[in-house]
C-alpha cells in the first residue's frame, strides 16, 4: 500500500457527504454556516490542499449526513464552486452542484453601518444579485448592497 | 401584515397615480371627517419638526387624533428598549403609525413588527416616500402631466436621498432627467446603471447655467458642508449651484423650481417672487399627498 492509498483509506467515509472544491480561505466560513462545529458525527477537514482550479482548496467530510438543498446551497456565497458528493457504501453515488439561492436569511452581515439590523436583535434577510462570477447581497431592511468582499459571516447561531 | 409604505417601490404605478388623484381631491376639500374616531401615532426618534407637522396636521384634517413623541430624550427608549417593544407597545395602541427613525431599514423592520399599518417618515439615508409622493404632486400639478418631463437634478446628488426615490419614481414615466452637479457630488453609478437599463436618457453638468433654459423641473438640493473632507472644495462649489432671478431671463415658461426645504443659500431670496418659484406650494402638497396615504393605508381612500 503506498503512502497515498493510506492516506486515503484514513480519510475516507463510508456514508456521509464530502464537500470538496471549497476556497480555502472561506474553509471555516462554509463550517460556520453549516453548523458543523455542533454537530456529533465523526468530521474530517483537510485545508490547504493543492488545487488546480482553485490554488488552494479545502475539503470536509462528514460521516452519517446527508443535507437538504436549501441547506447545501447556503454556501453558495462563500464556495460557489464547490461539489457535493454523496457517499455511500464508500462509493459516490451522487454528485451535486451549488445553486444560487434567491435569498439568504440569517447567514451573512449587512455591511452599512447604519444599517438596523447591526443595531438590532434581526435575523438579517438579503436577496442574491449575481453579476458573472459575483454575489452580491441586496438587504431588505436597508436596502443597499453587501458585496462579495464585504462579506461577514454571521457564526453566532 | 396590513400594507404599509416604506419604500416608494411598495407602490405600483397605478397606486402612485390613485395617490396623486386623492391627494387633489383632499386638496379642494381641506377637512373631511373620515378618520374620526381613528387614532394615528408619530413616533418620531430624532426630531425633524417640519415632517411631524405635516403628517399631524394631515391626520387632524382627516379627522383623527394624534398621539407620539417627537425625540427619545426622556422616554424608556432612551433606557435601552428595543425598537421592537416600543413599536408593538404602539401599535397596539393606533390605527395606523408614522415613524420616523436614524437608522436604515428600521422602518420595514417595524412594519414587520407591529399588526397596523406602518408610513416611513424617514429612515436615515434610506427612503421618506411621503417626500416622493409630495415631489410628483408637485411635479403633475405644475406641468399638468408626469409623462415625457425633463427633470433637472442640482445639488448633492450622490447622497441626496430625495434625489434618488424621486428618479425611480419618475422612471414610470418616461423621463429625460440632467444631473447637475461637483464631481464631488455626481449621480452614483447604480442609478445611472437603472436608467441605462430602462433606457431614460440623462445628460450630466457641472454648471447649473448649461441646461436651465431646456428645463421643465428644477430640482434643487442642498450642497451640505460635512459631506466634503476639505472645506476648500465646498466653499467652491456652494456659490456655483446658487440659482439667481437674473438667471431666469430664457426658461421655459412652464418651468417650475422644486426644493425639499429648507434651503441654505441655494435659492436666492429675489427667486421667490418669480412665477417659477413652487418650493412653498410644494410643502404645503405634502399635507394633502399625507392625507391620501393614511386614507389610503386605512382603507377609506
Ligand atoms: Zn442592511
Amino acid at each position: 500500500m503506498t503512502m497515498e492509498d493510506k492516506q486515503l483509506k484514513v480519510t475516507a467515509i463510508k456514508n456521509g457527504t464530502v464537500l470538496d472544491h471549497i476556497p480555502a480561505e472561506n474553509l471555516f466560513k462554509v463550517i460556520d454556516i453549516l453548523h458543523l462545529t455542533q454537530a456529533g458525527n465523526q468530521i474530517t477537514i483537510g485545508s490547504n490542499l493543492d488545487s488546480k482550479s482553485l490554488g488552494k482548496k479545502g475539503i470536509i467530510k462528514i460521516s452519517e449526513r446527508f443535507f437538504e438543498d436549501e441547506e447545501i446551497n447556503r454556501i453558495a456565497l462563500v464556495a460557489p464552486q464547490a461539489t457535493i458528493n454523496i457517499i455511500k457504501d464508500f462509493n459516490v453515488v451522487e454528485k451535486k452542484i451549488i445553486s444560487i439561492p434567491e435569498s439568504v436569511i440569517g447567514i451573512a452581515k449587512c455591511m452599512n453601518p447604519m444599517c438596523v439590523t447591526n443595531h438590532e436583535n434581526i435575523e438579517t434577510r438579503f436577496s442574491t444579485i449575481v453579476k458573472g462570477k459575483e454575489i452580491s447581497l441586496l438587504c431588505h431592511y436597508c436596502e443597499k448592497v453587501t458585496d462579495s468582499k464585504n462579506l461577514i459571516i454571521k457564526s453566532d447561531k | 401584515m396590513p400594507k404599509s409604505l416604506i419604500s416608494i417601490h411598495d407602490f405600483s404605478k397605478e397606486e402612485i397615480l390613485h395617490i396623486l388623484d386623492v391627494a387633489a381631491e383632499f386638496e379642494k376639500d381641506k377637512s373631511q371627517n373620515i378618520l374620526n374616531g381613528k387614532i394615528v401615532a408619530c413616533i418620531f426618534f430624532e426630531p425633524s419638526t417640519r415632517t411631524r407637522l405635516s403628517f399631524e396636521t394631515a391626520a387632524n384634517r382627516l379627522g383623527a387624533r394624534v398621539i407620539g413623541f417627537s425625540d427619545t430624550g426622556n422616554t424608556s427608549i432612551a433606557k435601552g428598549e428595543t425598537l421592537k417593544d416600543t413599536v408593538k407597545m404602539v401599535s397596539n395602541y393606533a390605527d395606523i403609525i408614522v415613524m420616523r427613525h436614524p437608522l436604515e431599514g428600521s422602518a420595514r423592520y417595524a412594519s414587520e413588527v407591529a399588526n397596523v399599518p406602518v408610513i416611513n417618515a424617514g429612515d436615515g439615508a434610506n427612503q421618506h416616500p411621503s417626500q416622493t409622493l409630495l415631489d410628483l404632486y408637485s411635479v403633475r400639478q405644475t406641468q399638468n402631466r408626469l409623462n415625457d418631463l425633463t427633470i433637472n437634478m442640482v445639488g448633492d446628488l450622490k447622497y441626496g436621498r430625495t434625489v434618488h426615490s424621486l428618479l425611480q419614481a419618475m422612471s414610470h414615466f418616461a423621463p429625460h432627467f440632467v444631473f447637475t452637479a461637483p464631481n464631488e457630488l455626481m449621480m452614483p453609478d447604480e442609478y445611472k446603471t437603472f436608467l441605462k437599463d430602462r433606457k431614460i436618457p440623462y445628460l450630466e453638468t457641472t454648471q447649473l447655467i448649461e441646461h436651465l433654459n431646456d428645463t421643465d423641473i428644477l430640482y434643487m438640493t442642498r450642497v451640505q458642508q460635512e459631506r466634503f473632507s476639505d472645506p476648500i472644495d465646498y466653499e467652491k462649489v456652494k456659490n456655483i449651484y446658487r440659482l439667481d432671478a437674473g438667471m431666469l431671463g430664457n426658461v421655459r415658461k412652464n418651468m417650475k423650481i422644486l426644493h425639499p426645504l429648507p434651503r441654505i443659500n441655494e435659492i436666492a431670496a429675489n427667486v421667490d417672487n418669480t412665477p417659477y418659484a413652487y418650493y412653498f406650494k410644494q410643502a404645503e402638497n405634502g399635507m394633502y399627498v399625507r392625507m391620501a396615504i393614511i386614507a389610503y393605508l386605512l382603507g377609506y381612500k
